[in-house]
C-alpha cells in the first residue's frame, strides 16, 4: 500500500516538476510578454496542481491534506486574476501583443 | 439572510479545518470572529449573489471537472509547443463576446479562458473580451464556443432564468 502511494505521489511530483520546468523554458523562449504569460499559465495550473496533489497523496487523509486542497482552490481563483492584472497594466502602458499571422489582419488590439 | 448564513457556515468550516482546535473556548473565539466578519461584510454590502454565489454550487460541481480536464489537455498542447525545437507559435488576438447574462457569468468565462493555457483574456468590457491566443489550435478551440456554452449552462437555473439579472 505504501509502495502504491509512493509511486503515485512521486509520479505526480516528478510530472509537476516537469511542467514547472517547461513553463520556465517557455518564459525564456517565447517572444513577448503576452505569449510568455502562456508559459506562466502552465506553472500556475498543472505544475502547481500536480505538485500539491502529489504532496496530498504522500500526506494521506489529514488536516494538512485539506490545507493543500484549499491552496489548489485559492490558486485556481487568484492566478487568472493576477494574469489579467498583468495583461491589463501592460496594455495600459501601451505595450501591444506581437502578432505574426495574417488571418486577423489588424495589428492593434488597443481600444 | 440565506447568503449570510451560508457564508457564516462556510467560514466556520474553513476556520475549523485550518485551525484543527476543538477546545470550547477556542471554538467560541472562532465563532465570534466569524460573526464579526459577517457583520463587517454585511456593512460593506458584499454578501449577495455575486460575492457569495451559492446558486451556482451544484452546477459548479459539474463544471469544474470538465474545466480541469480541458486545462490538463491545453497544458500538454502548450508544453509540446514550447518544447518543440521549431516552436510553432502563432500569437493572435481574438475579439469574442460571452453570451452570459450577468457580470459574474462573464468573469467566470474570462477566468476560465485565462486558466486554460494557450489563451489569456487581456481585456473584458461588458461581455466583450479580447483574448490572446498562443496557437491557432488554441484559438480554434476557443472559437468552437463550447466553454461559452458550458458557462452559460452554469449560470442558468433549471427553469432557464438567471439570478441577478437586472
Amino acid at each position: 500500500m505504501e509502495l502504491v502511494t509512493d509511486i503515485l505521489s512521486w509520479g505526480l511530483l516528478l510530472g509537476g516538476s516537469g511542467f514547472l520546468l517547461t513553463g520556465g523554458i517557455g518564459l525564456l523562449r517565447l517572444p513577448d510578454l503576452f505569449s510568455r504569460m502562456h508559459g506562466s499559465g502552465i506553472i500556475d495550473t498543472l505544475g502547481a496542481v500536480m505538485i500539491l496533489t502529489g504532496l496530498m497523496v504522500q500526506e494521506g487523509f489529514s488536516l494538512i491534506s485539506v490545507k493543500l486542497a484549499l491552496m489548489v482552490l485559492f490558486l485556481m481563483f487568484t492566478s487568472p486574476t493576477t494574469t489579467h492584472a498583468l495583461a491589463r497594466s501592460a496594455l495600459n502602458e501601451g505595450l501591444l501583443p506581437k502578432i505574426f499571422n495574417k488571418r486577423q489582419g489588424k495589428k492593434s488590439s488597443k481600444t | 439572510m440565506l447568503h449570510a448564513l451560508s457564508l457564516g457556515g462556510a467560514l466556520y468550516a474553513l476556520w475549523l479545518l485550518l485551525s484543527g482546535y476543538l477546545e470550547t473556548w477556542l471554538l467560541v473565539l472562532g465563532l465570534s470572529s466569524v460573526a464579526l466578519t459577517i457583520v463587517i461584510a454585511n456593512r460593506m454590502d458584499v454578501i449577495d449573489h455575486e460575492g457569495h454565489p451559492i446558486h451556482l454550487s451544484w452546477r459548479a460541481a459539474l463544471f469544474w471537472p470538465w474545466l480541469g480536464w480541458e486545462i490538463a489537455k491545453a497544458n500538454i498542447d502548450v508544453a509540446r509547443v514550447i518544447l518543440s525545437p521549431s516552436m510553432p507559435i502563432d500569437p493572435q488576438v481574438l475579439k469574442i463576446k460571452g453570451s452570459q447574462k450577468t457580470e459574474l457569468g462573464h468573469v467566470i468565462y474570462a477566468n476560465s479562458i485565462t486558466l486554460t493555457p494557450g489563451t489569456v483574456t487581456i481585456a473584458l468590457e461588458s461581455g466583450h473580451m479580447e483574448v490572446h491566443a498562443l496557437t491557432t489550435q488554441a484559438a480554434n478551440d476557443l472559437l468552437s464556443g463550447e466553454m461559452d456554452r458550458r458557462v452559460d449552462t452554469l449560470e442558468k437555473n433549471s427553469d432557464g432564468t438567471v439570478e441577478g439579472v437586472k
